[in-house]
């Protein structure tokens, strides 16, 4: 049973072929994606996606343009920044744009797997109260 | 040093030219305007002294020509108003010398009519002159000749001084003379008694220089008519000169004829007595110019100290000023430097980190393959597992050096972890081991045991021990020395001393070097930011750290770090919740 769907986006192919392979051995579902444009899409393909974890510089469309996109038509995702170069003030963007945490590369895979559960497990979460809410206003709703 | 004696020498120079300006200035036009005034004093003072010896002089001789002719007058009226066969009758002739006596007191000693033989024919007065014959005599000779005779002052038969005035009349058409002696005392009386100032009198002398008065001081009358004579003196009714005397001391002598120019009155004075009064104020006002003038040069010398330590002070200031203006130059040009090195930086590591970062993933790939069953009976297992953990550890240390770089850049990373100090001290001397061998430093060690960890941004505290051990390093690097670190609990915090015995740092110098951009490194070797940041740093975390310097012994930092708990620190959390 997978922890969670992830989405792994990075211009860096060797990166993104590697980390899937690994993730998969640990029974990660993944998907790859190679800049914000193919995310945005595969999102946009694949609703079972709980988890993006996405590079910072990337071509085409960028990760924190990427990530706005993200959070404004998918707003539940959860969104873990990946950087070369992470910065506290990188760091400090992304989270006030809606990521969930950031990572900085070379990183461990403990690390990122913990991150990803609690990613997921937060989205979880989140999609429960929603549901909760939807139930409780269709109850109200009845007579 | 040779260009602090130059500058030095400059000002000495400008002290001695503002100061000569100065006196030259001031002095010049009081001494010019008072030797003016002092000349024109003279003058004027010289003019009213000869006008006043002049004065008195006219006056004098005005007064004895009047005594003279009125006794001239007086026996001419007697002669006139009497006959001659009256007058030569002796009894008649004392009983108008009683009369005259009486009109005139004692000015008339006696009186005599003398025939034209020059015998004595009538005598009135204390002596035995009747009968007397005078034909010889130079006074009858010359009475003879003259209706009014005065003659020069002589002793005579009498033995004392004395002068005859004659008037002459004919009896039968043949002459006789009347004449009476004038007593000497009384005209000497109106010459002995003028004074002038302190040392001035006057006298008469005749054209040969005989005293016709007495004088009351010594006087060389042939001396006298010598320099009269040779200054023309005697064919002028009146002169007025100077003239040196044998002993040396000049007088100055006023000169009038009297008698229709056969006798001469002299008034004389001695110069220092005649100017006296214009000396002293001549001495007066060369005391005030002099005194004057010392003020002056003490003022020239006060004011031109005064204002060249001004332009001495304001040129140093402006030295200052330049050097400060070209180490903040020099200053910002560093900056700009590390702000473009930044940059640099941070691309490089992102360059980096992205191959690294496959290589580390590749690595993890292997070894996770390696966990397959059909690997792990494989003889080489564990060489292979040797070598991708050295793979994993190399390329974390890929990892740090991207991050020092972005250190550098001070874009670090700033996360709060729970650090061991003792750990980081260790590994900072690793680090620095290189450096501080080449600056022939030994870094030594004294950690306590134990110590509890700190709560902090380990690349931060990094920094911080990384800028002090590089400043020890870089204050020894021409002498080499000790740099001792040490650790201890001190209550609840910890506190690392780094120690130096280095050059030291001035009293001065210590104050200021927590201060942004200020630095005693040589232009173009230091930022000044370094203590700056670590100041900053350990401030943040509720730390402190103080400088203690003995100049010659050594520096000493102490950092005091206090045992905060992850929740206590003042840095940015990244958890997401």
């Amino acid at each position: 049973m997978s922890i969670a769907k992830i989405l792994l986006v990075d211009d860096e192919k060797p990166f993104v072929e590697t980390m899937m392979k690994r993730l998969k051995k640990r029974d990660v579902d993944v998907a790859p994606a190679y800049d914000g444009q193919e995310a945005l899409e595969c999102l946009g393909q694949d609703s079972t996606i709980e988890v993006v974890i996405m590079d910072i510089k990337m071509p085409v469309m960028d990760g924190m343009e990427a990530l706005r996109a993200i959070k404004s038509k998918h707003p539940l995702v959860e969104v873990i920044m990946l950087t070369g170069h992470a910065t506290v003030e990188t760091g400090i963007d992304g989270m006030r744009m809606g990521a969930f945490d950031y990572l900085m590369k070379p990183c461990d895979m403990e690390q990122l797997i913990a991150k990803v559960e609690e990613a997921a497990k937060h989205k979880r979460q989140h999609e429960q109260k929603i549901m909760e809410a939807r139930v409780q206003a269709i109850t109200l709703r009845r007579p | 040093m040779e260009e602090k004696k130059s500058s030095s020498r400059d000002y000495r120079s400008l002290l001695k030219k503002v100061v000569f300006v100065i006196i030259i200035t001031a002095i010049t036009p009081t001494v010019v305007v008072s030797m003016f005034i002092l000349n024109e004093f003279r003058a004027s003072y010289q003019a009213k002294v000869y006008d006043h010896m002049e004065l008195l002089a006219r006056k004098h001789k005005k007064n004895i020509d009047m005594f003279l002719s009125e006794k001239l007058m007086d026996i001419g009226w007697l002669a006139r108003s009497n006959r001659f066969e009256e007058l030569s009758n002796s009894v008649f002739l004392n009983q108008k010398f009683v009369e005259l006596q009486r009109a005139f007191e004692r000015t008339f000693v006696d009186i005599g009519v003398v025939d034209h033989e020059g015998r004595q024919i009538a005598y009135a007065g204390p002596y035995d002159l009747f009968g007397v014959k005078y034909s010889d005599t130079d006074w009858f000779k010359g009475a003879m000749t003259k209706p009014y005779f005065i003659s020069d002052v002589f002793k005579g038969l009498r033995g004392a001084p004395h002068f005859i005035i004659t008037v002459r009349h004919e009896h039968q058409g043949k002459p006789w003379i009347l004449r009476a002696t004038i007593d000497f005392g009384e005209f000497n009386n109106l010459v002995e008694y003028l004074r002038i100032g302190k040392s001035g009198f006057a006298f008469i002398l005749n054209k040969n220089g005989d005293f016709q008065t007495e004088p009351t001081s010594d006087v060389n009358p042939d001396e006298l008519v010598k320099v009269l004579k040779g200054d023309n003196a005697l064919n002028r009714p009146s002169s007025i000169f100077r003239h040196k005397n044998q002993e040396g001391k000049e007088v100055l002598y006023a000169i009038t004829t009297l008698k229709n120019g056969e006798w001469i009155m002299v008034l004389q004075q001695d110069v220092d007595d005649a100017f006296a009064e214009l000396n002293n104020a001549q001495k007066i006002a060369l005391l005030i110019i002099l005194i004057g003038s010392l003020g002056s040069i003490a003022t020239a010398f006060i004011v031109s100290n005064q204002l060249i330590k001004r332009i001495s002070m304001a040129d140093e200031e402006k030295h200052t000023a330049d050097k400060e203006k070209e180490i903040m130059s020099q200053q910002v040009i560093e900056t700009g430097k590390l702000a473009s090195i930044g940059e640099l930086a941070s691309g490089i590591a992102h360059e980096i980190n992205n191959p690294v970062a496959i290589m580390i993933e590749e690595a993890g790939w292997i070894e996770d393959l390696l966990e397959e069953e059909e690997f792990k009976e494989g003889e080489n297992l564990e060489e292979f597992c040797r070598a991708l953990k050295q793979i994993n550890t190399q390329g974390k240390r890929c990892k740090e050096i991207t991050h020092k770089l972005l250190s550098f850049a001070r874009k670090t990373d700033s996360r709060i972890a729970e650090i061991s100090i003792n750990a980081l001290l260790e590994e900072i001397i690793y680090l620095s081991s290189q450096r501080a061998k080449y600056g022939n430093t030994e870094v030594r060690t004294q950690l306590e045991k134990n110590l509890p960890p700190v709560f902090a941004s380990e690349t931060e505290m990094q920094q911080v021990f990384m800028n002090l051990i590089n400043n020890a390093i870089d204050a020894m690097e021409k002498t080499g020395g000790i740099i001792t670190l040490t650790s201890k609990r001190v209550g609840d915090n910890i506190l690392v001393i780094v120690a130096d015995n280095g050059p030291g740092i001035a009293d001065a110098n210590l104050s200021r070097i927590f201060d942004p951009f200020y630095t005693t490194k040589p232009v173009g070797k230091g930022t000044g930011l370094g203590l700056s940041i670590c100041y900053g740093i350990v401030k943040k975390i509720g730390g402190d750290i103080q400088a203690h310097s003995v100049k010659g012994e050594g520096t000493t930092f102490e950092i005091l770090i206090p045992q905060n708990t992850e929740a206590d620190v003042p840095a940015v959390g990244m958890k997401g919740d």
